[in-house]
């Protein structure tokens, strides 16, 4: 069930797209530090977690990454894979485990939506938001900027 | 020009560049560093200093390019996101071009399981696209990355990896060109066994209209034996020897690693959009002037540095 959903990225980024317009209305009561928010750590947690094997970096780029979670990578990569790739698309430092980032980039060949996002350079991850709600950070835009210098 | 470095000069130029990587000692006498670099310094335009690649710890990236460029050579310092975080890599990058150092790799590295300290904590704050543009807009808006001013901007040429012969192989070109998006200006590739991949890649990169806008410098390496390839196939990250290449070492005599990268480069060269080759001659530097003569790629104009 859970490799099915895993595989169906284009449900998924429309589970994503739904979620980011749902999640507007509760803009007020969905602040940093309030109950609301340790409600929506739990559930982000529970929720993503079985899906994607969150980890709750609390800066969610799942739709630029084939809707594979780069925080899986072992090295963290948010840009695309690193260059030990084994040849049979495995990890380099996990030999067992099937590379996330050639996961992620067949996913996103199959994401009419949300596919050539994977072509952009994301900015550095902001260390600290880890465990907390990217979905309350989602809705205050002023917690995601990238450092000062990175904006053009 | 972005730097005044000689690779920068000789690839504007258009000249078939040629680069080579010197193995750090481990050692903390400044003559192990000079005696590698005097093997390879006349037949190349600059020469690569590694920074604890395999996640072996040798003398580090930016003592080696100090030493060197006080001797007047013209380093490609590797800096890999494994070992330090932003704080670190900024301030590691003003003062290596305080020392003269002008040309810059920027490398995700390899993960620590690889090397022979594997207990050591992997840092990987910035990755290799993040710290690129990091490395540009301190170059180019004279900023760090928080915002704050420079004082006197450091002058670089910034380069990058790319691995043609890993997987996803048809994301490698997309890959490539969102590295000249974040602000690479070359490119350094991994090991080239397999000239056949790489010209599909080059003619995807093409495609993309990639070519025009990075020098792409091509990876190769003499073998030392079928052994030693097999070893490094399975040990090495990132690096892919097909079973033909394996064959062919075991069939031939003494020489036949040698002779294998020198036909490897001669068919390089006649791919479009290969501005160059870097060699990495892994503990057989004194195989490096041999090479390039062979191959036809003998450097007339020495190499000099810009203070
Ligand atoms: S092989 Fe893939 S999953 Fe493993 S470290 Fe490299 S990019 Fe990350």
């Amino acid at each position: 069930m859970l490799r099915f959903l895993q595989n169906s990225p284009h449900a998924l980024e429309l589970v994503y797209a739904g979620t980011s317009k749902m999640l507007v209305p509760f803009r007020r009561v969905m602040k940093r530090g309030s109950r609301m928010e340790r409600l929506f750590i739990h559930l982000e947690k529970w929720t993503k977690g079985a899906t994607f094997d969150c980890r709750m970096c609390g800066q969610c780029v799942l739709h630029s990454t084939g809707m594979t979670c780069p925080m899986t990578c072992p090295k963290e990569l948010r840009n695309g894979p690193c260059g030990g790739v084994r040849a049979n698309g495995y990890c380099e430092v996990l030999p067992d485990r099937p590379c996330v980032w050639s996961q992620a980039w067949e996913r996103s060949r199959k994401m009419p939506l949300y596919g050539q996002e994977i072509l952009h350079v994301l900015a550095p991850v902001d260390r600290r938001l880890k465990d907390t709600s990217a979905w309350v950070n989602h809705l205050h835009p002023e917690l995601l900027k990238p450092p000062a210098g990175w904006e053009s | 020009m972005r730097s005044g470095s000689h690779l920068e000069e000789v690839l504007r130029g258009g000249r078939f560049a040629v680069t080579a990587e010197l193995n750090p000692p481990d050692s903390a006498d400044p003559e192990s560093v000079y005696e590698r670099a005097r093997m390879i310094a006349p037949v190349c335009d600059a020469i690569n200093a590694t920074d604890a690649s395999g996640a072996h710890v040798h003398m580090s990236s930016v003592g080696v390019c100090a030493l060197l460029t006080r001797a007047g050579f013209d380093p490609v310092m590797q800096v890999s996101c494994r070992d330090r975080n932003r704080i670190a890599i900024q301030g590691d990058l003003l003062g290596a071009a305080a020392m003269g150092v002008r040309n810059v790799l920027c490398l995700t590295g390899d993960g620590v399981q690889a090397g022979d300290q594997p207990q050591a904590k992997p840092v990987f704050d910035l990755d290799s696209m993040t710290l690129l543009r990091t490395a540009s807009i301190l170059r180019d808006k004279g900023e760090f990355l928080s915002g704050r001013k420079l004082e006197v901007p450091p002058r670089l040429f910034l380069g990058a990896a790319e691995n043609p012969f890993a997987p996803p192989y048809d994301f490698r070109p997309h890959r490539l060109k969102k590295k000249v998006d974040a602000g690479a200006d070359f490119i350094q590739t991994q090991y080239c066994y397999d000239v056949a991949r790489l010209r599909e890649f080059m003619a995807k990169v093409r495609e993309l209209g990639v070519d025009q806008k990075v020098f792409i410098l091509v990876g190769v390496g003499p073998l030392r034996t079928a052994k030693a390839a097999e070893w490094m196939r399975a040990n090495v990250p990132g690096v892919s020897i097909p079973d033909e290449i394996i064959d062919r070492m075991k069939r031939g005599g003494k020489g036949e690693g040698k002779r294998l990268c020198v036909e490897i480069i001669q068919q390089i060269r006649e791919i479009q959009g290969v501005a160059g080759v870097h060699i990495m001659a892994y503990r057989q530097e004194e195989l490096v002037p041999e090479i390039v003569e062979e191959a036809g790629l003998l450097v007339r104009d020495a190499m000099k540095v810009h203070p």
